[in-house]
């Protein structure tokens, strides 16, 4: 199903050249000019903001409840990992990442371990989840994931007492596939859904809190643009040379034999 | 239909930008960062006598926690106004009464100066009693005014000896009068018993608890404690709701806080502008020991009584909050007829299904957390597909294939006109 869709999206782009260049592939790491966050939040309103693509890191302690947030974009489907560092010594513990969406809404994740159980003494715990992909526009009774904000809590949801406050490492890095056009939906949002948005002041000012301030690497798309225009046009294009195809099947070849030469 | 609409939004968003600026002036929103004070950090140490127990890196308690405090003293940021508060610091004797009341400032909270908290740091010497209560209640007190983020950060060797005051129930009477006061907890060689307490406190603020086993680990978490409560964080504005929807307070795009006992309801209004979205999420805290299956739900509905749209979620295990949205775009009203459309009011009633452990005080309610943003509404979706357009192999197939027939019969009839054409 990949290579169709390289395929076709290869064979569109040569028919096309005009056309503009498919939706951009998940955003690449960007350059380590930034360190990426070496901390966490603990509740919603204090969520440590990240990029995708980075490694976020932080130190805290089992039974900390721990939230970064970090944008998604149309057509994204991001996939979350997290990976505890337990200490040397501890007994089994069960560790959770839940995903909310810009409206504090509970995402399901499609894959992955959202929940594990790490054994005994276990060095490390990793966790994964698989969101859905987010879409331009759902109606207001569905919770589908649209552009906006996304809350990560990772947490410990069973540790027994003697365990609790022991030293943990965690790491939690945000990718995402992208789906591109075949999730290109009709009507968009006025705004992402993210949180504060409607208060946010006109001019960026520094150090001012947000509850959450970070966009997409080439900020929020519009949602007008999906590869649907290229297979459309490229579409209508081939009808049209059926069609001429169609009609020369029925002329024949050349000038009919029966017509006089000075016709 | 696109053709149609798309101009009318493109006016109608024009429109919202020019009268943007005259319809919401700035500043008139709740949960903006204007003029926020200074945060404020106090330490508080306990410096009763099981400190002198020689078990962090070979030395004592104490002398790791002086240290880790020199440390902590040269690495606070500026904006950061410190206090040091000690308990069990003067009283040696015996009397239990006596012994529960000795807690005292040792550096009062305002601007640093080092030199001076250090030599005062340098003085302590492990004496009495661990009255971790009281000495909660009056580093409230020394956090007092001011509406910058506050932060407690204890350090104990040992629970409270001061029963029947609960620390824990007081860490939430604490929360529950003041906004934006956290409370975090460190313990320091800690036993079952004390992991259970100084947790049971933190989570009764939203704070964090962490057992300490050595000194770098003790400096290392401190000096994160007080850089944290030096990042802005957006303050909410407090807010009571009522019982139902009329008398609830009205509320405009913000973040606020309220308090909500068990199996009550609370209610808000917020007027909503035909063309605009409401978009609201509530989340509730679980700060005390409550049964393990749990839900919330917030709904939206018109001052008749109609339910509009809900967002609901439910839980099972151990969690700090559960939380919950809703969006509600209000449609464009189709007669514009130039007098200004009136505001729908939209009534929010929120409840909670979590249940307390018996013996757990269900007073004050559990810290309620509301988000507020009105906003532009969407444009509506015409077709499933991005401007109705089609995309795969299919959609190409089923194009050529009706191109060649178009073409075919386009062909037969011209021939068959020719043919009429010729024979006449």
């Amino acid at each position: 199903m990949r290579t169709v869709s390289v395929l076709s999206a290869a064979l569109l782009a040569l028919g096309l050249a005009a056309a503009p260049a498919a939706a951009d592939s998940s955003p690449s790491p960007s350059a380590d000019g930034e360190a990426a966050p070496t901390r966490a939040g603990t509740s919603f309103r204090t969520a440590t903001e990240i990029e995708q693509g980075r490694q976020a890191t932080a130190s805290g302690s089992t039974g900390d409840y721990l939230y970064w947030s970090f944008p998604a974009d149309t057509g994204q489907r991001p996939t979350v990992r997290a990976t505890v560092k337990l200490p040397q010594a501890h007994a089994s513990q069960t560790w959770q990442v839940d995903v909310y969406d810009g409206l504090r809404r509970r995402q399901a994740c499609q894959y992955g371990a959202q929940t594990r159980t790490a054994a005994a003494d276990a060095p490390s715990v990793e966790l994964a989840c698989v969101l859905r992909t987010v879409r331009a526009w759902s109606e207001p009774w569905a919770d589908d994931p649209l552009p906006g904000t996304y809350y990560v809590r990772l947490t410990a949801i069973g540790v027994p007492t003697s365990d609790l406050g022991l030293p943990v490492g965690s790491e939690v890095r945000v990718d995402s596939a992208d789906i591109g056009g075949s999730a290109a939906v009709d009507g968009s949002l006025a705004k992402p859904l993210v949180p504060g948005i409607a208060t946010r002041p006109e001019e960026e000012q520094e150090d001012a809190a947000v509850l959450a301030g970070l966009e997409p690497e080439d900020g929020w798309s519009s949602g007008r643009w999906s590869d649907r225009w290229v297979w459309t046009a490229l579409g209508g294009a081939l009808a049209a040379l059926a069609g001429v195809g169609g009609y020369a099947l029925t002329r024949g070849p050349g000038r009919p034999a029966r017509v006089p030469p000075n016709a | 239909m696109i053709t149609r609409k798309r101009p009318a939004a493109v006016a109608c968003a024009l429109l919202a930008m020019l009268t943007a600026g005259l319809a919401f002036p700035a500043g008139a929103a709740a949960g903006e960062p204007t003029g926020q004070d200074a945060p404020k950090v106090d330490l508080v140490l306990d410096v009763s006598g099981s400190m002198r127990a020689r078990d962090i890196d070979g030395q004592s308690r104490m002398a790791a926690a002086k240290q880790a405090f020199n440390e902590v003293l040269d690495a606070t940021p500026e904006e950061v106004e410190l206090g040091i508060r000690t308990l069990g610091a003067d009283y040696p004797g015996d009397d239990r009464k006596t012994g529960c009341k000795d807690t005292a400032q040792l550096y009062p909270v305002g601007p640093l100066d080092r030199t001076e908290a250090k030599t005062a740091v340098a003085t302590l010497t492990p004496t009495g009693w661990t009255p971790i209560g009281p000495a909660l209640l009056k580093a409230a007190g020394d956090l007092d005014g001011g509406n910058g983020s506050k932060r407690i950060v204890l350090i104990s060797d040992g629970e409270d000896t001061c029963a029947p005051l609960d620390p824990c129930e007081v860490a939430r009477e604490i929360a529950a009068k003041g906004i934006g006061l956290t409370i975090d907890t460190l313990g320091l060689v800690p036993t079952a018993k004390l992991s259970r307490q100084l947790s049971c406190i933190a989570e009764a603020t939203g704070g964090t608890y962490t057992s300490v086993e050595h000194q770098d680990q003790l400096t290392d978490r401190v000096n994160q404690l007080v850089v944290r409560a030096a990042e802005p964080v957006v303050t909410p504005v407090a807010t009571r709701g009522a019982a139902g929807c009329t008398g609830a307070p009205t509320l405009k795009s913000g973040l606020f806080t309220d308090r909500e006992e068990f199996g009550k309801q609370r209610w808000y209004r917020v007027d909503v502008l035909p063309g605009q979205e409401l978009r609201a999420s509530v989340s509730v805290a679980a700060d005390r020991a409550v049964n393990p299956d749990y839900g919330v739900l917030l709904r939206a509905v018109t001052v008749h009584g109609r339910e509009i749209v809900r967002g609901e979620a439910a839980g099972t295990g151990r969690t700090d909050v559960i939380s919950t949205g809703l969006r509600y775009p209000k449609p464009e009203r189709e007669d514009s007829d130039g007098d200004k459309p009136a505001a729908e009011t939209v009534c929010l009633a929120v409840t909670n299904s979590y249940s307390a452990v018996s013996g757990v005080k269900t007073t004050p309610g559990l810290p309620l957390e509301l988000t507020v943003d009105v906003v532009d509404g969407p444009s509506q979706a015409d077709d499933v597909a991005s401007f109705g357009l089609g995309r795969g192999w299919w959609l190409l197939g089923a194009l050529i294939l009706t191109g060649f027939l178009a073409g075919l019969v386009w062909g037969w009839l011209s021939r068959w006109r020719v043919a009429i054409w010729r024979t006449n």
